[in-house]
């Protein structure tokens, strides 16, 4: 293969491998693909200088009888990418969808990754980033292979490219009434050894799309997610393969010393013990044997952990006087004129302080991974479910010093990631405990490992100012953010679509020495909770009516407002809820996406009951549809579970929770009667989905309340103790 | 170790386990029944439900020393090809996302459809109640489980 060819400008030249297929009658077509930089197909004149040549990646099997596969590269963890980039690519191609398989590509980060955030190929599957990622990308390999396939059919029928066209995975000649499929060409097929330049005005037409965007298309997992056949590495069992299990720290940073070593060592069944620095993990030859030894070990864990010092209950009061302190400076998010002065000159004032706990991602599969390392060390091969399967793969093979391409990866369905499967933690820890074992290894964390050893939504407050104008304007905007988490506490917290003249944002962190995550929507959770939530105290103070106020502040941002006006709309924005209920309504961006939703709630019991949920979702041009709703009630319902009901205690350093008993999680009877969803449309680039409606769930539950009770509630989650304590202070 | 013996979809079968093992790691790591799933191991999550003799338990709390003699059942051996009513109500609503909990919901469903054919709204909140799933698909569940009564007539 010559590899070298013009590794840096211009056109691909190099002949990728032909993907061989087993009984060789199939056919592979590799397609190269140039990753465009993102501005080809947004406008920029098409032209040489604009594409960047990234890196040839083989993304489609077409088989002679016509069966085609599409390998799809990003993790699918419930959010349907795997379904979803593969009808990008499909369309373009003009394949007949009905014939297509869909493949996980191999990991291989430099034929199928997508630009990475720190350049670079990546193929991180995070921040509702799959689709609008690999939008551009797919669309030209799929346009490429389109070409390769008209460029073959021209040269059988001798005749110019320029007079035949396709439909489902066919070539057409309409001049002269004949036809032939994509499986045909495929028997004769030559690929050219650069891949076929592809221009904007060579893609389709959105108006002409007939995959992307339709509803009926169907996601690709679900048969095999409907009678138990869906495999998650959890469910992977090898010959000869032993179970690990480990003890971790109680505290974040204490180091363990294992005091009964050699009684655990003469358990029955039991293979080895291994000390780890944040843990002991025991290896036995079943399940039962090794988590009934995890019970027994007599552990002395190391004092003077930092995380020791940290106390959640108290932590709230520590954060308002590092608000409050004005000899205090933090990293500033957003500067904007003088809020200081604007504030200052108000007419009318108002500040309020938000709180939100910490909280535990809960992916239903708690965290596992399959790594048998080969008896030289050399080599390894691993099954996991991960959000960065690249990152995982390089994190084996330095683990064992080897290189990258000795690991052989198997990617698994994760069964939940929500932010917690990008990091590799726990497949490092696997193949730490495969390597002593010297023997497959299974590596399960028990729930309780899941939640005790949890990196967690960091807690923070957000202390809000703002002053208003005599003309009702908010002319100053204060938002101080106060939290551990450092830069997760960061994201959402800027307003993207208010126009505040004068506004300062500023994040002061705190260090506990605690583990924290990104959580599905990161801090927009906390922060647009804060921002629409006191939005709503300003709109009362001010009497203007919620929904107007938004409108106004919104007023330079069309597409913002058309998000609001439909789900005001949707849900009768001004029409009396019956009596005992009140509605609440908030707005969000997150990766791109728009999203605006109102809430009714009722006070059942002296806890919030939510009735109905409208909401509207502008996220560009939505590839699949059904599973954008789907992905937009999910969202709905894992906010509500956060904002109702869950919370991580951590008492000098220690988590109190254990098990779904103690943590509770939303469940059937709290779900809403019904949640109606409404996709704007639009022909813009697609935007980030999978965690867009999320942001709104506390802003529109609180705005709720206070419609219908007069009072705020301010602390996530808004749990039966809280809601008694706030109508009770002032009633 | 003891040998215990019990029909599994269909079929009996005869196992060398320690009577206190939960079947939930028999079925799993010995059986290579993986759909039902271990989430929780407390029974609070409903992922690892199977039928004993009609009716969803949590396996991950059920002995070894309890499934002498019953019918068990799990998600593998619910239908012949994927048609049970509720297993095609699934598909059509698009249900399951990551998928991990849904064994446990289609186990939970079947079995309050077995004890009533036409259960209420509440009903069906209330039956499905054990099952958590985190990914949100508690509005598809209802919507199939409702679409099952309907078709029923
Ligand atoms: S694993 Fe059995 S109920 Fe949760
Ligand atoms: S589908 Fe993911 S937990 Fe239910």
């Amino acid at each position: 293969m010559k590899k070298e060819t013009k590794e840096k400008t211009g056109s691909l030249v190099s002949r990728r491998n032909f993907l061989k297929a087993g009984g060789g009658v199939a056919f592979a077509v590799a397609a190269y693909a140039l990753l465009p930089k993102l501005d080809l197909v947004e406008g920029a004149p098409p032209g040489e200088g604009n594409l960047v040549e990234q890196k040839v990646f083989a993304w489609v099997h077409i088989r002679t009888d016509g069966r085609i596969t599409i390998y799809n590269p990003a993790a699918e963890m419930g959010q349907g990418s795997m379904t979803a980039l593969p009808v990008i690519l499909a369309e373009e191609m003009d394949a007949d969808w009905a014939n297509v398989k869909i493949e996980q590509s191999p990991i291989e980060p430099d034929t199928y990754g997508r630009p990475g955030f720190r350049g670079g190929a990546s193929m991180l599957t995070v921040g509702s980033r799959a689709v609008s990622g690999y939008f551009d990308g797919l669309r030209i390999a799929g346009a490429q292979v389109r070409q390769m396939l008209l460029a073959n059919a021209a040269k059988k029928w001798n005749v110019p490219v320029s007079r035949l066209t396709t439909g489902p995975s066919v070539v057409i000649d309409k001049s002269k009434g004949r036809k032939i499929s994509y499986g045909e060409i495929a028997g004769f097929m030559e690929i050219p050894d650069s891949a076929p330049k592809v221009s904007k005005h060579q893609l389709k037409d959105p108006k002409d799309f007939r995959l992307i965007g339709n509803a009926d298309i169907p996601r690709f997992d679900i048969p095999a997610k409907i009678n138990g056949s869906a495999k998650y590495s959890i469910d992977v069992t090898l010959p000869n393969m032993v179970y690990g299990v480990i003890s971790r720290a109680p505290v974040n940073g204490s180091k363990p010393r294992l005091l009964n070593e050699k009684m655990i060592r003469g358990r029955d069944g039991v293979v080895d013990v291994v000390t780890l620095g944040h843990g002991i993990g025991v290896i036995a030859e079943s399940i039962e044997t090794a988590l009934k030894t995890k019970e027994r070990l007599v552990i002395d864990w190391s004092e003077g952990a930092k995380a020791e010092s940290h106390n959640s209950e108290s932590a709230p009061a520590e954060y308002a006087k590092i608000a409050g302190n004005p000899g205090l400076r933090g990293r500033d998010i957003a500067n904007m004129g003088d809020a200081t002065k604007a504030l200052q000159s108000a007419q009318s004032k108002y500040t309020a302080d938000y709180i939100n706990d910490h909280i535990y991602h809960a992916q239903m599969e708690p965290l596992n991974a399959v790594v048998s390392v080969g008896s030289d060390g050399k080599s390894a091969e691993v099954w996991a479910g991960s959000q960065a399967h690249d990152g995982a793969r390089s994190a084996v093979a330095r683990t064992l010093g080897i290189e990258f391409s000795q690991v052989k990866y198997h990617p698994q369905y994760l069964g939940g990631g929500f932010g917690r499967r990008s990091t590799s933690d726990y497949i490092v820890e696997a193949t730490e405990l495969a390597k002593a074992a010297k023997r497959p290894l299974k590596l399960l964390w028990t729930r309780e490992d899941d939640i005790s050893y949890g990196m967690f939504r960091p807690m923070s407050l957000q202390r809000m100012e703002a002053g208003v104008d005599s003309k009702g304007n908010v002319a100053g905007w204060k938002h101080t953010i106060v939290g551990t988490g450092s830069r997760l506490l960061a994201s959402g917290a800027r307003n993207e679509f208010y126009d505040f003249p004068n506004q300062k944002i500023e994040l002061r962190s705190v260090d506990h020495g605690i583990r924290t995550k990104h959580w599905r929507a990161v801090g927009h959770g906390a922060n647009k909770f804060a921002i629409e939530a006191f939005v709503d105290e300003i709109a009362a103070g001010q009497k203007v009516d919620p929904y107007e106020f938004r409108l106004r502040l919104m007023k330079n941002h069309p597409r913002a407002r058309a998000v609001l006006k439909k789900a005001a709309e949707m849900s009768d924005w001004g029409a009396k809820p019956k009596s005992g209920r009140a509605k609440g309504i908030a707005f969000g961006e997150r990766s791109g996406s728009l999203c605006a939703g109102v809430f009714e709630i009722s006070l059942e019991d002296g806890r919030i009951k939510v009735h109905r949920v409208w909401v509207a979702l502008d996220a560009g041009i939505v590839v699949q549809p059904d599973n954008v709703i789907a992905q937009t009630e999910g969202c709905i319902l894992m906010g509500l579970s956060s904002v109702l009901h869950e919370s991580i205690t951590i008492r000098n350093g220690r988590v109190l929770e254990s098990n779904f008993d103690d943590y509770q999680l939303l469940r059937m009877k709290d779900v809403p009667d019904s949640v109606d969803v409404e996709i704007i449309s639009s022909s813009e680039r697609p935007t980030g989905v999978g965690e867009a409606a999320l942001p709104i769930v506390g802003g529109a539950v609180a705005n709720a309340f206070a419609a219908l009770t007069g009072k705020r509630i301010r602390h996530m989650p808004f749990t039966r103790e809280r809601i008694s304590d706030v109508l009770g202070k002032t009633a | 170790m003891a040998k215990i013996s019990f029909n599994l979809n269909g079929e009996d079968v005869t196992v060398d386990a320690d009577p206190g093992t939960p079947l939930l790691w028999i079925l799993r790591e010995e059986l290579d029944l993986t759909g039902p799933k271990y989430s929780c191991g407390i029974a609070v999550c409903g992922a690892c439900a199977i039928h004993i003799n009609g009716e969803a338990t949590p396996s991950c709390i059920t002995p070894m020393s309890l499934v002498e003699g019953r019918k068990i059942t799990t998600i593998e051996g619910l239908s012949q090809d994927n048609d049970h009513p509720l297993q095609q109500a699934w598909t059509e609503e698009q249900v399951p996302q990551c998928g991990y909990c849904q064994s446990g919901m289609i186990m939970f469903a079947a079995s309050l459809l077995n004890k009533n054919k036409k259960p209420s709204r509440e009903e069906i909140d209330e039956g499905m109640n054990r099952v958590l799933c985190r990914c949100g698909t508690y509005l598809r569940v209802r919507k199939a489980i409702e679409k099952v009564i309907r078709e029923n007539g």
